[in-house]
């Protein structure tokens, strides 16, 4: 039996029929087209399949899709506004933080959430830990840290 | 100092911007119309007699399209290696270990697929298994190949010099037995494949591998096609690391049920399947004898070491050899003995991964190099200035390092890190630990015995002379190789990078031996540089014919014509190219000459310019047998110091600080070396203090995800000083060689050699878990 399911994905209403089985990351990913989503081991250990679910990062193959129905969702693709990049997409880019790139989209918007509930300019160690759930084999992290307190000072900046 | 105008810097990668906004397409994210989803059946047994398979309820599944077994291939063996081809596509009389491929389905959607896999029915004979050397060695040990008695895939005995005889004149002679486990590569991305047969018998593979050009070859030859009508495009792929360098039965079965259902075929591996899939990092024991003098001179090293390879040869041949001939350097030896062995076990099989052959080697020997310069009361960083090679010096087992900035690298670290201020004076519990290695540039000969060329690549000029296409089969795989091709093209066509687009990971475009043995910035660098010139010279040529003047006094740079001598007047070449591009608001202006003015009146005169490369290393090594493994045109290496912490209470072990340096040769881009560099650490930390896959006492992978086999998380890694040392290496392009894997070398041995430091213990058995320095700490106290 299919369930109609309704969210607020980037910004836009969506109303689908879906079966009570499909989690989140298949329901962006298959039916939605949202594939900057990634699946990197389905069972929450990876976090390369990270959205925003009503602010919060979370595992979206952990997600039971109905569950989050009326739910405002953020994906990678919903981030840039007006064709502008997100400052900390910016900031990855910018500052190396990008190898084979599978990682780099929850890494991001697990990067954006911390950022917008941290002010000022998080130390490396703070840092470290937002990340923590978000694994990567590339880069050893060094240049996402980084990214991230690039991101954390060109917001100060700005706000200076 | 060079005045490159695109090489050297800090350009931002090409394919960055698509990664960060979800627009890169992985395998994973594309489909054609009308596919099937495939699905493979497993062995769940370690060691069994196949005796019957009956594949006719799945067959009958609504929605089943296609269940293929051995009976429905040629039945060929394939493999890495032409020397030690022990696969088939499925088993047909035997399974050799937990994950062997029994058969596969394609249907109309994978939970079809996969309810199928379950109907099939095997009838197995379970036969006794060997999980490890010592029972895989024993006289009556059950037999995983006939043609591989004593379940040895292969052996080598090597020697240079003299080294029973050398030994007896050495002050110090140091045994040492050392053992890593089994490593998974863990690349984020799990391997996926669509295939496409079309009407012509035409198929396309769009895989996530390292090789496109291996994989079509295998591909090919296992179902009976032309390599010609076989296409392997490689999109982004995440992560690769060496296990992704070869064809994989996934690949095969999503062509063979495309073939067999004239349909689109997608498949991927679960995360479960990748660790069954393996063809990671092997597990090595080794024996080493080292012979020294007491002013630290190393006069030798006898190097016995076994292999666990599992249930097939994978590129275990080429790690047998790795094994003992990346030891050769960067150490002036002057005898090496070297005895390796292979051994099959009813384990999945192990490969290639980052560093291949060397990594456990390196591990080893560099710990045992601090055990001689303690003996000896050597510091072990004037231990190692004393023997490492220099510029020009040759290893004892013929490696030419045609530069080595080996000296400049541990001058680096030691600097970086304070070294002569830390050693020996750190705090209880603190440590601190250095080391070395060096690694290939490219391995000097293909997998299978070729005069093949090891790159080409096509430099095309789009019409109005404004943008250069770069064509190459050479992998991008996330270390960063599309952006370094595109800056190399741009460097030596004389353009700015914004106007150079690469196309690459298709075996449509070149031939190019792919991303494996840290080979594509030498080698696809070296074809890319001489097809961007090739193009350039094209353009001088009927410039210099068009004004008149003699070609050498012609350059392009930085999108520019230069003239070396007087500049000649051009104006009707402008006022040609304006009037052919009317309403157009990008003309070319500014007092000098464009390139793409220069290349628009190429392509009027001669057609579409179009410029060829290639590349392949000269003949390399000795005579000896297996004298082509670790051949190489040119030799990356690195130093690292590390600092670490432990808990000696409870063992527990933190790295606090990494200082690397690395001789890449020129940095083409500079954060791509340091990003190759950062990300050797983690990994090298991961396997030094943690990875592990484990089996039970069936031969099944008993930590077969990311959640129980721990790679490092951000909390894991240090702060990473990466310090680019730059030679220039004769054998480069602009003098560039490898760092991808070199830069692994010494991060095993610097952690273990700081955890001395910090404990007082030798970790000789890997990881170095928290459990294990605390028994040996509470053994060192009982003593």
């Amino acid at each position: 039996m299919k369930h109609r399911l309704s969210l607020t994905v980037n910004g836009q209403e969506r109303e689908i029929l879906i079966e009570a089985n499909r989690t989140l990351l298949q329901v962006l990913r298959e039916d939605l087209g949202l594939t900057g989503v990634k699946q990197g081991c389905g069972l929450g250990d990876c976090g390369t399949c990270t959205v925003l679910l009503n602010g919060r990062p979370v595992n979206s193959c952990l997600v039971l899709a109905l569950s989050a129905n009326g739910a405002e969702v953020t994906t990678i693709e919903g981030l840039a506004q007006d064709g502008r990049l997100h400052p900390v997409q910016e900031a990855f880019i910018e500052h190396g933080a990008i190898q084979c790139g599978f990682c780099t989209p929850g890494m991001i918007l697990t990067t954006k959430a911390f950022l917008d509930r941290t002010e000022g300019v998080p130390g490396r160690q703070e840092i470290r830990e937002a990340i923590s759930g978000n694994l990567c084999r590339c880069t050893g992290y060094q240049k996402i840290v980084e990214a991230v307190e690039a991101a954390a000072q060109a917001r100060e900046k700005k706000n200076d | 100092m060079t005045d490159f105008h695109v090489l050297n810097s800090r350009v931002r990668r090409l394919d960055a911007p698509a990664k960060a906004t979800g627009q890169a397409v992985y395998v994973e994210d594309m489909n054609l119309p009308g596919q099937l989803y495939g699905a493979i059946l497993h062995s769940p047994h370690a060691h069994a007699r196949i005796l019957d398979i009956d594949v006719s309820a799945a067959a009958r599944l609504r929605g089943v399209k296609a269940v293929v077994t051995h009976r429905e291939t040629l039945g060929l063996k394939y493999g890495v290696s032409p020397a030690r081809y022990d696969e088939t596509l499925y088993c047909s009389d035997r399974a050799r270990y937990v994950g062997d491929e029994i058969a596969a389905v394609a249907a109309e959607d994978l939970a079809t697929a996969l309810e199928a896999v379950g109907l099939i029915k095997v009838e197995y004979e379970p036969l006794p298994a060997v999980f490890n050397i010592e029972a895989a060695l024993a006289e009556d040990a059950p037999q995983l190949h006939d043609d591989f008695p004593g379940n040895l895939n292969a052996e080598v005995h090597q020697e240079f010099g003299d080294f029973d005889q050398a030994i007896k004149h050495c002050d110090l002679v140091h045994r040492h037995t050392f053992l890593n486990k089994r490593q998974d590569a863990a690349f984020l991305e799990p391997h996926a494949s669509l295939a496409s047969f079309d009407q012509r018998g035409y198929l396309t593979l769009y895989s996530s591998t390292q090789v496109p050009h291996y994989v079509q070859r295998t591909v090919a030859m296992v179902l009976g096609l032309p390599i010609g009508k076989v296409r392997v495009v490689k999109p982004y792929v995440g992560g690769g690391f060496g296990p992704k360098a070869e064809a994989t039965p996934l690949e095969m079965s999503a062509c063979l049920l495309s073939m067999r259902t004239g349909r689109p075929v997608k498949m991927s591996y679960t995360r479960e399947q990748v660790f069954l899939h393996s063809r990671a990092r092997h597990q090595f024991r080794s024996e080493y004898t080292i012979g020294a003098m007491k002013d630290g001179t190393l006069v030798g090293l006898h190097n016995k070491t076994w292999l666990e390879g599992g249930a097939y040869s994978s590129f275990g041949i080429a790690t047998v050899y790795y094994a003992g001939s990346l030891l050769g350097g960067p150490y002036r030896l002057q005898h090496m003995k070297y005895d390796g062995w292979r051994v099959y076990t009813n384990k999945p099989t192990c490969g290639a991964q980052r560093g291949h052959g060397g990594v456990a080697a390196r591990a080893h020997f560099e710990q045992q190099l601090d055990m001689i310069a303690e003996e000896l009361g050597l510091d072990p960083l004037e231990l190692r200035l004393k023997n490492v090679m220099q510029t020009g010096e040759t290893t004892i087992n013929d490696l030419n390092m045609s530069s080595l900035g080996m000296r400049e690298c541990l001058e680096g670290v030691e600097k970086a890190s304070g070294w002569r201020e830390k050693k020996g004076q750190l705090k209880s519990g603190r440590g601190i630990g250095l080391a070395c290695g060096f690694f290939v540039s490219g391995a000097g000969y293909p997998i299978y015995r070729s005069d093949t060329y090891h790159a080409t690549v096509v430099v095309k000029l789009a019409e109005d002379g404004g943008t250069a296409l770069v064509e190459t089969a050479s992998a991008e795989i996330g270390q960063g190789s599309d952006t370094t091709m595109a800056m190399i093209a741009a460097e030596a066509l004389g353009v700015n990078l914004e106007d150079v687009r690469i196309i690459s990971g298709d075996t449509d475009l070149s031939v190019d031996l792919g991303a494996y043995s840290s080979r594509q910035t030498l080698m696809t660098g070296h074809a890319t540089k001489e097809a961007a010139e090739e193009a350039k010279r094209q353009v001088l040529e009927v410039l210099a014919e068009e004004l008149g003047l003699p070609l050498e006094e012609l350059d392009a740079k930085a999108g520019k014509i230069v003239f070396k001598g007087v500049r000649p007047d051009f104006r009707n070449l402008r006022v040609a190219y304006l009037k052919e591009h009317r309403g157009w608001t990008d003309w070319p202006e500014g007092e000098g000459l464009t390139f793409r003015e220069a290349a628009r009146l190429a392509y009027l005169k001669r057609g579409s310019i179009v410029g060829r490369g290639k590349y392949k290393p000269p003949k390399l090594g000795g005579a000896y047998k297996g004298a082509t493994v670790g051949t190489s045109p040119a030799y990356g290496c690195s130093a690292q110091v590390a600092e670490v912490s432990v808990d000696l209470e409870t063992g527990q072990v933190r790295v606090e600080r990494v200082y690397g340096a690395h001789d890449c040769g020129l940095a083409i881009n500079r954060t791509s070396v340091e990003g190759q560099m950062e990300g050797s650490v983690s990994m090298g930390l991961g396997e030094a203090l943690f990875e592990e896959v484990k089996f039970d006492g069936q031969g099944r992978v008993v930590n077969a995800s990311l959640g129980e086999y721990k790679i490092p998380t951000a909390l894991d890694c240090p702060e990473v000083k990466a310090i680019i040392v730059e030679s220039n290496e004769p054998n480069g392009p602009f003098g560039a060689k490898e760092v991808g894997e070199g830069a692994i070398m010494p991060t095993i041995p610097a952690i273990l050699n700081a955890i001395y430091d910090a404990s007082g213990v030798r970790i000789n058995e890997l990881p170095a878990s928290a459990e294990r320095i605390f028994l040996a700490l509470k053994k060192k106290t009982r003593t």
